[in-house]
């Protein structure tokens, strides 16, 4: 009893000294070749670094030490120390790199080589060059199974999710999607993974195991014409529940039950929504808006946004540091 | 005797599995015609390979895709001699193709299409713009990938009537393709609210295109040529026979912009185009042809993207299943448009936005905002369903 008591203070102390959202979000602006530094305290920008040409894949190191960020017209990846902001190194990853995913233990990173019909595998340790795996044409959308043992890319002209073994680089299986795959992301429990068309205008849910479509998220929003609903980036809450889906020129944020695939609901965002990351409390989502050159805030247990802030020009990839 | 037989059994054996694993072959035909006309402007002129260019990247594409489908894609290229027979032609490489894409005026195409009737060989006309065909010539057996004159025409109105430039000076080419585009121009003006203040002809006299000290010359003939119009905002060239046109802009008699055929100029590509990830395919061009992309070359792309889309969804190397498919609810192109492709269903013209570019830059993109349609705003350019006169057979 005492011991609880006194752990329970303990806690609440803890609690009380660290600020509820102190996080930092990082910013690609595609064409002010910056990145913006958000405090997600103050909902403010506090710094914007110079970087290479047409930023655009951004995120954290495993280790939260530093931001990579894909200078695509410099055919680079940059990298930021978190701590200085300041660039301190590039990693080659083969001509106009877009996105890319790390492995668990943030030792091994694949890249989406738009040019070269390629995946890059990069040693972030060594920061060398460690292989190339052919895929589709113009790869884009990169994630990891969670067990790390697949390697998911999709490929825009290609229209397919190529599922390759992160053990013997060597694609296994194929699927067919609808038109410019752009985004992929499984469910935390690897159960499913989702695959967004933005010219297609669906999301696709594949079973990770059969290798197959199984289902397909439509968007339907009265009053706007179908071509302008294009999904693109995915955020999926930890327990698999909800998900958000950014729909780029339709200006808007759909929120799709994770277990009946159904849209429940339709934020208005920016115009031009892109890509999106949680804060690590998944307290608030938020999102880049491309032609509104801004970022939304979204309350992600009421879903409502509640801020926007301005950044740089055409913001197109955001990540938050996981503490 | 026994041991003979087990040998026939194994090397049949080996030939069902090398079956199985040989790829299906989709075969395309490639048919344009030949003799480039010289063009006013040395940059502009085409090469050679113009159009047949776009086609080769899409089957490089669609065979990077075909490897992880097991199909593969083939290309023939026929190119037409002055007085050459096009049904024959045509005929000929239907027997050693599944599909032709076509570069050919009006009347031959029709021709080809005729003769490709009976045999079922579809065409996916990538050149001619003539509305002819998608209306009252229409054929049951021709895709229409190259946009239409009207399609261009409503573009750039709809731009220079959200620009508030509605009064036209209209200025129209002395041969038949020229008045072709006039026409299509007067009735986007009707459509969208814009005003031809006047119309003046340019008649094409002859002459050579190129000569030492020709810009002296035209410096003194294009002042005089639009001098004494009433009061207009922008000059509207209908010139596709490229004989004056590339001549206006900067030499008018009052200080106005030029669109049309020269200046701010509708099509269905540009080398400049590169929204919506369309440098990496205007890279893979480059690398491919070391030269840059031409509209007729975006048309052949899609043509041959299109036949590379439906054999990946229908799973299937038959023509007939492929065709079905792309006539379908279900088909739809990514082109680096900014939105998917469709083919109308009443006359399978495929559904495009169009580029508005000046030469160096996409100025613009229509539809434009406000162009409203109850099925789809890309059926703002061109002939709508209700106006068509295409009965498909």
């Amino acid at each position: 009893m005492w011991r609880r008591c006194l752990l329970t203070g303990v806690s609440a102390w803890l609690a009380a000294i660290t600020p509820a959202s102190a996080f930092i979000a990082y910013v690609s602006n595609e064409k002010s070749n910056t990145v913006s530094v958000i405090d997600t305290d103050s909902w403010t920008v506090t710094r914007t670094i110079k970087v290479g040409q047409r930023p655009r894949g951004i995120e954290f190191t495993r280790d939260g030490k530093f931001v990579m960020v894909a200078v695509g017209d410099d055919d680079t990846i940059q990298v930021i120390d978190a701590k200085t902001q300041q660039i301190v190194d590039t990693l080659p990853s083969g001509p106009d790199p877009e996105l890319f995913a790390q492995d668990a233990a943030g030792k091994i990173m694949y890249v989406a080589n738009e040019n070269d019909n390629t995946v890059t595998v990069i040693d972030l340790e060594k920061r060398a060059r460690i292989g190339d795996i052919q895929v589709g044409v113009e790869p884009e959308g990169m994630t990891i199974s969670p067990d790390g043992k697949m390697l998911i890319n999709t490929s825009e002209t290609t229209n397919m999710a190529h599922f390759i073994d992160t053990a013997t680089r060597q694609i296994v299986a194929n699927v067919l999607v609808d038109a410019r795959p752009r985004f992929a992301e499984f469910k935390r429990d690897g159960s499913e993974l989702w695959v967004s068309s933005e010219i297609g205008g669906t999301v696709s849910i594949i079973d990770p195991v059969k290798r197959e479509v199984t289902g397909k998220i439509t968007f339907d929003i009265p009053g706007l014409r179908r071509e302008a609903i294009q999904p693109v980036g995915i955020g999926m809450t930890k327990d698999g529940k909800t998900a958000f889906i950014a729909l780029g020129p339709a200006n808007r944020i759909a929120v799709v039950d994770g277990a009946s695939h159904k849209v429940t609901k339709y934020l208005l965002v920016g115009q031009r929504v892109w890509h999106m990351d949680f804060t690590p409390d998944e307290k608030y989502l938020l999102v880049t808006n491309g032609v509104s050159n801004d970022v939304s805030v979204i309350d992600v247990a009421a879903q409502k946004v509640i801020k926007t802030i301005q950044v740089g020009e055409l913001p197109w990839g955001i990540t938050i540091a996981k503490p | 005797m026994f041991r003979w037989l087990v040998g026939t059994i194994a090397l049949s054996m080996v030939a069902t599995q090398a079956l199985a694993a040989d790829p299906a072959e989709i075969h395309v035909g490639y048919l344009g015609h030949s003799g480039v006309k010289s063009k006013l402007s040395l940059v502009e002129q085409p090469a050679d390979n113009d159009g047949v260019a776009g086609a080769r990247l899409a089957i490089e594409d669609n065979n990077t895709t075909g490897k992880f489908l097991n199909q593969h894609f083939t290309l023939e290229e026929v190119r037409l001699k002055d007085g050459e027979d096009v049904a024959k032609a045509a005929t000929e490489l239907a027997g050693r193709n599944d599909y032709i894409i076509a570069d050919l005026p009006a009347d031959a195409l029709l021709r080809a299409a005729d003769a490709l009737r009976d045999r079922g060989t579809v065409l996916l006309n990538a050149g001619a713009i003539d509305d002819r065909l998608r209306e009252q010539d229409c054929r049951a057996n021709v895709l229409h990938v190259a946009p239409t004159r009207t399609m261009l025409a409503d573009a750039l109105a709809q731009y220079l009537v959200w620009k508030q430039w509605k009064r036209w000076l209209l200025v129209v080419g002395s041969h038949d393709r020229d008045k072709l585009y006039a026409d299509a121009l007067r009735r986007a003006a009707t459509r969208f609210g814009a005003k031809i203040v006047q119309e003046r002809t340019f008649e094409d006299t002859g002459g050579a295109r190129r000569t030492d000290s020709g810009v002296t010359l035209i410096q003194r003939q294009i002042p005089v040529f639009t001098q004494q119009a009433p009061a207009y905002d922008v000059l509207v060239a209908a010139d596709e026979s490229d004989v004056f046109a590339a001549y206006l802009p900067y030499r008018t008699w009052d200080p106005r912009p030029v669109a049309g055929s020269a200046g701010l100029v509708p099509t269905s590509w540009d080398a400049a185009q590169d929204q919506w990830g369309a440098v990496q395919m205007q890279n893979r061009f480059m690398k491919l042809n070391s030269r840059r992309m031409t509209a007729l070359d975006m048309q052949a792309w899609t043509a041959a993207r299109m036949i590379g889309e439906a054999t990946s969804r229908t799973n299937s190397g038959d023509p007939k299943k492929v065709f079905a498919f792309l006539k379908g609810a279900d088909f739809s192109v990514a082109a680096f448009k900014g939105t998917r492709l469709t083919l109308r269903d009443w006359n399978l013209q495929l559904r495009q936005p169009i580029l508005l570019v000046d030469g160096r830059m996409v100025v613009s993109v229509s539809p434009q905002e406000g162009f409203l349609h109850q099925v789809s705003e890309l059926d703002t350019l061109g002939v709508d369903r209700p106006e068509t006169k295409c009965k498909l057979q």
